[in-house]
C-alpha cells in the first residue's frame, strides 16, 4: 500500500503582485522522486516554500505527512536544501561540522544541546559524502561544490523520510551537477528517501526522478518522465521539437 | 605607582569586575548582533535608553527608579526595530536608524521643556566606569548570570538563527521567539549598562570585539570565546591605561578595541599570505 507523504488539493498562492501558483493538486508516495520544473517565475520555490510553511497558502490545502503544511511540527521527518549560494554569509565562522550539526536540532527538545553521540553521527555522514577532511574548515571557504555537499549532509543529518531541494545546482558546473544529481538519486534508491527536487534543468533531471511536475503558476504536468515525453499536451506547449531536446539531451 | 597598589583602589576593583562582566556580555551579543546585521542596534537602544531616562527624570524618578521607565520603553524598542524589519520592509539599520532618532529627540525635547540639562541624564551619554557604586557592582553581576543563562539555553538556536532563518524553522526553531529573545537580552544589557559604562562604550563593546574575533575565529564557539576575551582584555588594559595616563577611561577602552581590531586585520593577512605561498 503506498504512504502520502505529501498531498496538496486546489493549492494557492499570492503576494501583493499578484497570484503566483493556482489550482495546484498532486500526490506524492514514499520512495518517490519528483523533479518540480517549469520556467523563471513560474513558481516552483514558492511552492516547496508553500509546502514547509515559509510562505502563506492563500487559498486551498496542503499536508506533509498527513498534516496541514502551516501547522506541521514533525521536521525531524523533513530535510531542506536551499538555493546555497545567496544563503551563506562569507564571514560567518561556523565549521562544515558545527553547520551539519545544526540539521539535528530538528530531533531535539529544550534545550536544544548536541550530544558527543550527536558529534558521532555528524562525523560519520561526512565520512559517507567524502567531506570528513574539510570538517574543520570554514563554509564560507568552501568551493560552490563543497558548500553544496556540506549543506546536503546539513539536510540529510537527521535521516529524514523527505527531502526538499530549492535548485540545488544552480551554481555548479556541469561536471559538478551531474555528480550531485546522482548522488540524490543514489539516496532515494539506497535510503529510500523520498525527493522533491526544484530545477530548470527539465532533461537532465528527467534521466534520475521517477516523477516530473511541469509548472507555469499553474501545473501544466504530473507522471512520469516517459509520459512527459510522449504527451500531446507537452509537444503543442513546447513544439515537438524542444520537447524531443528535452527528453533526448542524454 | 605599581600594580598592586592600582588594585588596592576600592573604586578600580569594582571598575574592573563590572567592566570585565559587561564587557563579557556585550562582545558574546555582539557575535550574533554583528552577523545579523544589529551591529548599531546598541547605538540605537542607548539613545532610546537617553530618551526614556529624561522621560524618568520629568516623572521624577531618579537613579535606579529611573529603570522601572527607561526598561519596558527600551524593550519595547527593541521589539519595535524587529518588527519593523519584519513588516515594514525597511532593513535592519533602517529600522535602527529610525528608533535612534526618535529616542534621542525625545530625550532631547523632554529635557529643554523640563528645563534643561542635568548631570544625572547627560551622565547616561559618558558613563564613568570608575565610579561605580557597590549597588552598580550587584547589578552587573545580576545582569552578567540572568542574561549568560539564557544564552547558554538558547545558544544552538541562536546560532541556527543567525545562520540562516528559513532553514532554522525548518529545523523546528521558532525564529521570532528567538529573535526576540536576542534583541530583549541586548535592550535588558543596554540599558543597565548604560549607566555605568555610557552609550559610547556600550556601542563599541557590542561591536568591534566581536569583528576582531571574525576575522580569526576558525569556529562559531572560538569566535564567542574570543570576543568574550578580547572585550575582557581591552576594558582590563583601559582601566589601568586610562589611570595611569589620566586618559578618559570609555575613550581608551574604545581605542584599544580598535587597536586589536586592526591586529587582527594584520594578523589575518598574514595568515592568508602564508597559506597563499604553502598552496603555490
Amino acid at each position: 500500500m503506498s504512504v502520502e507523504i505529501v498531498a496538496t488539493e486546489r493549492l494557492a498562492c499570492s503576494y501583493r503582485e499578484g497570484t503566483v501558483l493556482e489550482d495546484i493538486s498532486f500526490t506524492v508516495e514514499a520512495g518517490d522522486y519528483v523533479g518540480i520544473v517549469g520556467p523563471n517565475g513560474s513558481g516552483k520555490s514558492t511552492l516547496v516554500q508553500a509546502l514547509l510553511g515559509l510562505v502563506p497558502i492563500s487559498s486551498g490545502s496542503a499536508r506533509l505527512f498527513g498534516s496541514r503544511c502551516d501547522s506541521f511540527s514533525q521536521w525531524g521527518r523533513v530535510g531542506y536544501l536551499p538555493q546555497s549560494l545567496h544563503l551563506l554569509n562569507p564571514i560567518f565562522p561556523a565549521s562544515v561540522a558545527e553547520t551539519v550539526g545544526l540539521g539535528l536540532l530538528s530531533l531535539k527538545k529544550f534545550p536544544r544541546r548536541l550530544t558527543r553521540h550527536d558529534r558521532a553521527i555528524v562525523d560519520e555522514l561526512l565520512n559517507d559524502l567524502d567531506i570528513y577532511d574539510i570538517r574543520a574548515k570554514l563554509i564560507g571557504e568552501l568551493s560552490g561544490g563543497q558548500q553544496q555537499r556540506v549543506l546536503l549532509a546539513r539536510a540529510l543529518v537527521n535521516k529524514p523520510e523527505l527531502l526538499i531541494l530549492d535548485e540545488p545546482t544552480a551554481a555548479l558546473d556541469p561536471e559538478t551537477r551531474e555528480r550531485f544529481y546522482r548522488m540524490i538519486a543514489d539516496i532515494n534508491r539506497s535510503r529510500g528517501v523520498t525527493v522533491l527536487l526544484v530545477t530548470h534543468d527539465t532533461g537532465v533531471i528527467g534521466q534520475h526522478a521517477s516523477k516530473m511536475l511541469y509548472l507555469d503558476k499553474r501545473m501544466l504536468f504530473y507522471g512520469s518522465f516517459d509520459d512527459f515525453c510522449h504527451s500531446a499536451e507537452m509537444s503543442s506547449l513546447f513544439g515537438e521539437y524542444s520537447q524531443h531536446l528535452m527528453c533526448h539531451r542524454h | 605607582m605599581n600594580l598592586i597598589e592600582i588594585l588596592s583602589y576600592g573604586f578600580i576593583q569594582r571598575a574592573l569586575l563590572a567592566g570585565t562582566l559587561i564587557a563579557v556580555l556585550c562582545s558574546v551579543l555582539g557575535v550574533f548582533l554583528v552577523l545579523r546585521r544589529l551591529s548599531l542596534i546598541g547605538d540605537g537602544l542607548a539613545h532610546v535608553t537617553f530618551g526614556s531616562t529624561a522621560i524618568a527624570l520629568a516623572l521624577k524618578f531618579y537613579s535606579a527608579a529611573a529603570l522601572l521607565v527607561s526598561l519596558p520603553v527600551v524593550l519595547l524598542a527593541s521589539l519595535g526595530i524587529l518588527k519593523l524589519t519584519k513588516r515594514g520592509r525597511l532593513s535592519g539599520d533602517a529600522a535602527i536608524g529610525i528608533v535612534s532618532a526618535v529616542g534621542i529627540s525625545a530625550g532631547i525635547m523632554l529635557a529643554s521643556v523640563g528645563g534643561g540639562y542635568n548631570v544625572d541624564l547627560l551622565s547616561y551619554l559618558f558613563g564613568n566606569i570608575l565610579s561605580i557604586s557597590y549597588e552598580e557592582v550587584l547589578i552587573a553581576v545580576a545582569l552578567f548570570c540572568v542574561v549568560m543563562l539564557l544564552l547558554g539555553l538558547f545558544f544552538n538556536d541562536l546560532l541556527a538563527v543567525t545562520f540562516n532563518e528559513e532553514l532554522a524553522r525548518v529545523s523546528g526553531v521558532r525564529t521570532s521567539l528567538i529573535s526576540a529573545i536576542l534583541v530583549m537580552l541586548t535592550a535588558l544589557s543596554v540599558v543597565l549598562a548604560m549607566k555605568l559604562v555610557g552609550i559610547m562604550l556600550i556601542s563599541s563593546l557590542l561591536i568591534l570585539p566581536a569583528v576582531s574575533a571574525l576575522q580569526l575565529a576558525r569556529s562559531f564557539r572560538a569566535c564567542i570565546a574570543l570576543a568574550a576575551l578580547l572585550g575582557c582584555c581591552s576594558v582590563v588594559a583601559g582601566i589601568f591605561v586610562s589611570f595611569v595616563t589620566n586618559l578618559p577611561t570609555s575613550a581608551t577602552i574604545v581605542l584599544l578595541n580598535l587597536l586589536c581590531f586592526a591586529c587582527a586585520c594584520g594578523l589575518r593577512r598574514l595568515i592568508s599570505i602564508n597559506l597563499n605561498k604553502q598552496v603555490t
